[in-house]
């Protein structure tokens, strides 16, 4: 059995050349309110494809909004590529959106959406050049949905749609990849197109960074992951970091990790203790009033 | 064709006319970001907190545009202000705002008496009383907001469609806001002596909402909307001046009716609400994801 701490686990990632491409130095950051995120130290390497996972309101996309500088309280320095990040556009780095969050009815086309990656700048001219035309087909073609350019965006399947999002982050040519929760509200067979897809990209160049909730479907697949509860409580490869300790100390809850043939599994223990529980409950009913000592008690069963 | 040019003997009318296709315009081309905004609420309570700008201006002798324009542009911005407050929704700073602003009109005109004829022009319009004036108005407007959709399209078009996301692609949400803010003001205050304050905001909401139903382009809806504002500010100013019914209430009617029609027409025809559902396909009446297409 595998004993590891936090510390244990965070591995440097930079040496020499190979300077990280982000680094978080102390950075606490907030919305007004109690701190998200609090004295985060993070270096991500350039060409990492990164899972940040966390429970809900850990500060997972606290993280990704610091690095496009939409945080509006942050204290310490957050940089990319050695550049620090400032509020406002941060040059070189695309961000794709929960589709959850998207509106759907809104009336645009999927070329239209491409191209919002471009119009914060050069956004003076109201029409869609002959280049702006040539660039969003070739981005909608190097995500393989060519050809559907002209599609409002409502009339797509689930994987199309996400294709067109991060053709919209693509199109600036980004060297860093922010997705959040990519996966989420999406069916299996979009999650895969989408995790294909993202090592498709990282295996171009692209650094990734996505937050997810799904530890076994996703994070667990990926081959660097960040523990996140307001700091970061362990980063590393999910065969390592994925360990009842750490991940109990991430989600502050009762994790059980099961590992067999090279894969890890994480399960929830409360649902077996809830169901300890409850047996024990109804053992002590059926001992008081069946004495059936655990054999199901068969209400009616119908004639034939 | 004499009884057709019967009204354009009258100086007034031929003003009226144009004053109510330039605001037909103006509010068509502004209503689609109001609509797809979610932002409806606010041309109606906009148009309130005007009106206590203009009984302001009119305390204060000062002109009536730059005053109530002035007075809106502000209520536009503490709108915004205060709903970025977490604990209070848009919806509820619309409310707080504007209503207060109205209140505040309300309350000098029951203490003075004064403005009162002023009062029923400004609430229920009374475009037959506009002067050459007003029309230069109406028609710098109409063009500054123009200009101002047209040089801002892209960047509107993309906080309209992901409010969240466009600033972390470079839109200066905050200055195109503000901006926003301002074109929705001069909006409110140069169509305020057409529709009046209680009509303004369906002057904004019903033609974009029916070209939303004909089109599932931003651009075609914005030129459809367009269109059937100046269109029925035109037809409804001939109306009015034949049933001798208030004007801005006939534009309205109108634009019901084209409203009217073309629901009825995507519900006649199958296509209706083709944003609303989507193109599923099925199999055995199981549905399919659209992959291959």
């Amino acid at each position: 059995m595998m004993s590891t701490t936090a510390a244990a686990v965070r591995t440097p990632t930079t040496s020499g050349a190979d300077a990280p491409l982000v680094r978080f130095e102390r950075v606490s950051a907030s919305y007004g309110g109690p701190a998200v995120l609090l004295d985060v130290d993070l270096e991500l390497a350039r060409g990492a494809l990164v899972g940040v996972v966390g429970p809900s309101g850990a500060g997972k996309t606290t993280l990704l909004r610091a690095m496009v500088g939409q945080v509006p309280r942050l204290r310490g320095r957050v940089t990319i590529d050695g550049r620090e990040v400032r509020h406002g556009r941060v040059a070189g780095v695309g961000w794709v959106p929960q589709l959850e969050t998207v509106d759907w009815d809104f009336p645009a086309t999927v070329r239209e959406v491409v191209l919002m990656g471009r119009w914060g700048r050069r956004s003076l001219r109201p029409w869609i050049t002959r280049e702006d035309r040539i660039d969003a087909d070739r981005a909608l073609e190097r995500l393989g949905i060519g050809g559907l350019g002209d599609r409002q965006i409502r009339a797509l399947s689930g994987g199309q749609q996400q294709r067109v999002f991060l053709a919209r982050a693509m199109i600036g040519d980004p060297v860093l990849l922010l997705l959040d929760e990519p996966t989420s509200g999406v069916d299996l067979r979009t999650r895969d197109e989408v995790l294909h897809l993202l090592a498709d990209l990282n295996a171009q160049g692209v650094t990734i960074v996505l937050t997810t909730h799904e530890l076994n479907s996703v994070a667990a697949h990926l081959p660097w992951v960040v523990c996140v509860n307001r700091t970061v409580i362990a980063e590393g490869d999910p065969d390592r970091v994925f360990t009842a300790e750490i991940l109990g100390a991430t989600y502050d809850a009762d994790l059980r990790v099961v590992r067999q043939d090279g894969m890890v599994l994480v399960a929830d223990a409360a649902p077996h203790r809830m169901r300890d529980a409850l047996r024990h409950r109804h053992d002590g009913y059926e001992h008081s009033h069946h004495e059936h000592d655990g054999v199901p008690h068969v209400h009616h069963v119908p004639d034939r | 064709m004499e009884l057709l040019s019967e009204p354009f003997a009258y100086g007034f009318f031929r003003q009226g006319l144009a004053v109510a296709v330039l605001v037909g315009v103006l509010c068509g081309l502004m209503g689609v970001y109001v609509v797809l905004r979610h932002m409806s609420y606010i041309g109606h309570g906009l148009s309130h907190a005007v009106f206590g700008g203009a009984v302001v201006a009119y305390v204060f002798a000062v002109d009536f545009y730059l005053g109530a324009g002035l007075w809106g542009f502000l209520a536009a911005l503490l709108i915004n202000y205060v709903a970025r407050r977490r604990r209070i929704g848009a919806d509820a700073a619309i409310g707080i705002v504007t209503t207060a602003s109205f209140a505040l009109g309300v309350a000098y005109i029951s203490r003075t008496r004064s403005f009162t004829t002023n009062f029923e022009a400004a609430l229920f319009g009374q475009i037959l009383g506009v002067t050459a004036e007003d029309l230069a108005v109406v028609a710098a407007v109409t063009i500054g907001v123009a200009a101002f959709l047209v040089l801002g399209h892209k960047r509107l078009l993309f906080m309209t469609f992901d409010p969240e996301v466009a600033p972390i692609f470079g839109i200066r949400t905050g200055w195109m806001d503000a901006l926003f803010a301002l074109a929705l003001a001069a909006t409110i205050v140069a169509s305020i002596n057409v529709v009046g304050v209680t009509l303004i905001a369906a002057t904004l909401i019903i033609p974009a909402t029916t070209a939303r139903l004909l089109t599932d382009s931003f651009g075609r809806m914005l030129w459809l909307s367009a269109t059937l504002g100046g269109v029925s500010g035109l037809v409804g100013m001939y109306a009015s001046y034949w049933l001798d019914v208030s004007s801005g209430a006939t534009i309205v009617l109108l634009q019901a009716s084209l409203f009217v029609l073309a629901f009825a027409w995507q519900w006649a025809t199958g296509r209706r609400f083709a944003w609303a559902a989507a193109p599923v396909v099925t199999v055995r009446g199981r549905p399919q994801v659209m992959d291959d297409l």
